[in-house]
């Protein structure tokens, strides 16, 4: 039975791995190698590099970083940040990366997701959608959470907002190639207060391909959560792995223990 | 020396990387007549079917002669399809046939619950002894990401099941395959491509 991946996201600005709450109040979570180094021997099953000052500052994600992590894992590792073209992209492979992951680049060009998934297969293009629950979440209209307008996109690290809703969003994004989605919610992010399971699910069944959960994860209780309630293919955390808080190990026999098929 | 042969098909640093860590030597011919001098020959690959038109007759005719020669063969991915006669994903473009059977695309019910491509860590069933699984214990998971998948057949030294049975490794003789990413699949990979290695240097 396909595993359910546990995914560490290591947010990197200036070479270190930072983390915020609500993508803001960032500090220092250390070295990039050594983290995935450790997240390696505790049995991560995926890496994510995302470069959170890149698009702001428009600065492509570096590739010393993507190589130092790559030189410690054998594993998948993907890598966000700055990826605004082609160029950025083969520059990111070309460093150790398996996939690009595209956000305000994908929402600016969307023929970019079917370029590189021409180039480079879809296997290797994730576009990533930060989402917010807009004001209509109050006062749910009528039709469900599917309604237009109920999770508002954002670009440039959450700073922009779009005219976008998250479930459009990852439908075209599917239809222009991508091959999974990494879907974060801005209101959890960093909080330690559970995934966005409704917003997570209603993406994950209106799509076909993979959805990654990311945003708000606490505790295990929260993993098992996403897997069971939010329907994700997979759950990314950051906060609750950098600090010692909780081990991945850990978290994978727990989630074993409640019939949720993991990788051990 | 190992040839890593490159039709273009993705990305090849990460299997360098890991051919690097086993103590591989590898080296990428720029012309199908170097593969007559490699101790070993790997066909990887990502994405789609289409892509392995790269291996033009020229490469196809260099490969055979090596692999009758005794020269071990190992495809990756997509290196494994092609080793097939065929894929639904690509119907004018042959494979070298060595395996019977062409691939095909995971199709599910309308409200199944897999998605496709089947992206991730799965288990393995080894339903025989084999080189290349040697030291595999069934259930040993290994990271996938494919949407179209390769038939059991004889030579099937490896099984996963995605809704379906699917070979996840092939083995006859000295030309084996493997559907897995084996370079991204952590210690596991790393002992089927040293295993690999073994029975080519």
């Amino acid at each position: 039975m396909l595993s359910k991946r546990i995914i560490a996201c290591l947010d990197v600005r200036d070479g270190k791995v930072v983390k915020g709450v609500n993508f803001e109040g960032l500090r220092e979570a250390g070295d990039p190698a050594a983290l995935a180094r450790r997240y390696n021997v505790e049995g991560i099953d995926e890496i994510v590099i995302l470069d959170i000052t890149a698009t702001v500052e428009a600065r492509q994600a570096r590739a010393h970083t993507i190589a130092a992590v790559a030189k410690e894992i054998f594993l998948p590792l993907a890598v966000g940040g700055g990826i605004h073209s082609e160029a950025d992209a083969a520059a990111a492979i070309e460093a150790g990366a398996d996939k690009v992951s595209l956000n305000t680049a994908a929402l600016k060009t969307p023929e970019l997701i079917t370029t590189l998934a021409k180039r480079y297969g879809s296997q290797a293009v994730i576009v990533a959608i930060d989402a917010k629950r807009g004001a209509t979440m109050a006062a749910p209209r009528k039709g469900g959470p599917y309604e237009r307008g109920l999770y508002d996109v954002f670009a440039r690290s959450g700073q922009a907002a779009t005219t976008r809703d998250a479930i459009e969003w990852a439908r075209e994004a599917t239809e222009r190639g991508a091959g999974e989605i990494l879907l974060t919610s801005i209101d959890r992010d960093g909080t330690k207060a559970g995934f966005d399971c409704e917003m997570t699910a209603a993406v994950s069944d209106a799509v076909n391909i993979p959805v990654i959960a990311s945003g708000g994860a606490g505790s295990f209780e929260h993993f098992a959560e996403v897997f069971r309630e939010g329907h994700a293919d997979a759950a990314l955390a950051a906060s609750i792995f950098h600090f010692n808080e909780k081990s991945v190990s850990d978290l994978k026999q727990y989630l074993s223990t409640l019939g949720i098929p993991v990788r051990i | 020396m190992i040839a890593l042969v490159d039709y273009g098909a993705g990305n090849l640093t990460s299997v360098r990387k890991a051919l690097a860590a086993i103590g591989a030597s590898v080296w990428t011919p720029s012309a199908p007549g170097e593969l007559a001098r490699a101790d070993g020959i790997i066909v990887p690959g990502v994405g789609h079917f289409d892509a392995t038109r790269g291996l033009t007759d020229e490469w196809r005719t260099a490969i055979k002669a090596a692999v009758a020669g005794g020269t071990p063969l190992l495809g990756i991915c997509v290196g494994l399809q092609w080793l097939f006669e065929g894929s639904a994903e690509a119907p004018g473009v042959e494979g070298l046939g060595v395996f019977k059977g062409t691939c095909s695309l995971f199709t599910f019910p309308e409200n199944a619950q897999q998605k496709v491509p089947h992206v991730g860590w799965n288990s393995l069933a080894i339903p025989r002894d084999s080189k290349l699984m040697a030291g595999i214990t069934p259930g040993t998971q290994v990271y996938f990401t494919h949407s179209y998948a390769a038939p059991v057949v004889e030579d099937t030294a490896a099984l996963c099941d995605y809704g379906v049975p699917f070979s996840a490794a092939v083995e006859r003789g000295k030309v084996s395959a493997v559907q897995f990413h084996p370079e991204k699949s952590g210690p596991a990979g790393l002992q089927i491509l040293s295993n690999w290695l073994r029975n080519a240097v």
